[in-house]
């Protein structure tokens, strides 16, 4: 008896405090996306700037590796042809 | 090809200066605004890699069933240069999503697709550095087989749900934003003629490769 009464209270107590419970407070309500400090939000400028820096890089990159290479056998063709001539010498 | 390699090149340099004017004035698209702009080299990114890959691939059927040297050399340069755009289209790509999607990658059928053939012609290179003799005919067959999945990482976008936009986008650009139509295709022109510029003085490596190969087999004889 004492332990269904017991259950009642604690339930008419749990549900009392369910219905009569206000949704929590925001503490200053939502802020508009507009009005964010520049640093949280996502600026696509660097995102632009970084992709046509990127296209810049690789192919400034490339380009050097294919003269470097391309230097790298015409000494190699000049070295060959300076051995040659000194042998038929 | 020598006597167009310094007009082409005059021609290109004047359209790579023009373009950051042309994408600068191109209007913003409406909901993606200021990151769409990564557009208007990504794509023409794309479709340099296209003619590479066609040409890689061309080249690649002709040595393999025709053993024309000259034509694996081509199909050498050609995948390299694949590689390199393949590389700023993804890295873009990836750029452009970062602030369109949220994520910096997406392992749908467009991007996962695109990142398999940049890795087929990877390695295709790495199979003729390192592959040793006969490594060229295997790398041909890279090269045509890359070549035939280029078509699926074109149509993926229509054939299965992915985030990427479709291909109608670029088919509708003409009648919905002429100014972006004009902009993306004058960057295309651009960037075809600088890889055909790339793409020439790689094949002019690989012949001067050849003739230093020659010279030593012509020494030791």
């Amino acid at each position: 008896m004492i332990r269904r009464t017991w259950i009642a209270l604690v339930s008419f107590v749990l549900l009392g405090a369910t219905a009569f419970a206000q949704p929590p407070q925001s503490p200053d309500g939502f802020v508009p996306l507009s009005s964010l400090p520049p640093g949280e939000e996502l600026p696509a400028a660097r995102f632009v700037i970084g992709a046509y820096a990127f296209f810049l890089v690789l192919m400034l990159f490339y380009l050097w590796t294919i003269w470097n290479r391309l230097s790298k056998v015409e000494k190699d063709m000049q070295e060959l042809a300076r051995r040659q001539g000194g042998a038929a010498r | 090809m020598k006597k167009l390699f310094v007009p082409v090149l005059a021609i290109t340099a004047l359209m790579f200066a023009y373009s950051p004017i042309a994408i600068a004035g191109a209007p913003y698209e409406s909901t993606m605004k200021l990151v769409q702009k990564i557009f208007y080299y990504h794509f023409p990114a794309w479709m340099a890699l296209t003619v590479s890959v066609t040409v890689c691939t061309v080249a690649s059927a002709l040595y393999l069933f025709r053993g024309s040297a000259r034509a694996d050399r081509i199909a050498a340069a050609a995948a390299e240069v694949t590689v390199v755009f393949g590389l700023f289209g993804l890295v873009s790509g990836s750029l452009w999503g970062r602030k369109a999607w949220g994520v910096w990658w997406q392992w749908d059928a467009r991007l996962t697709m695109a990142f398999l053939l940049e890795l087929i012609f990877f390695g295709y290179i790495l199979v003729r550095k390192y592959g040793g003799p006969g490594s060229e005919k295997l790398a041909a067959a890279m090269g045509i087989f890359g070549g035939a999945t280029a078509p699926f990482v074109y149509k993926s976008v229509d054939w299965w749900r992915t985030v990427h936009p479709k291909t109608t986008v670029m088919s509708t650009l003409g009648q919905t934003s002429p100014e972006m139509w004009y902009v993306v295709w004058f960057c295309t022109v651009t960037i075809w003629l600088f890889m055909g510029l790339l793409l020439a003085a790689r094949i002019r490596l690989e012949e001067q490769r050849a003739a230093l190969d020659q010279l030593y087999l012509a020494a030791e004889e």
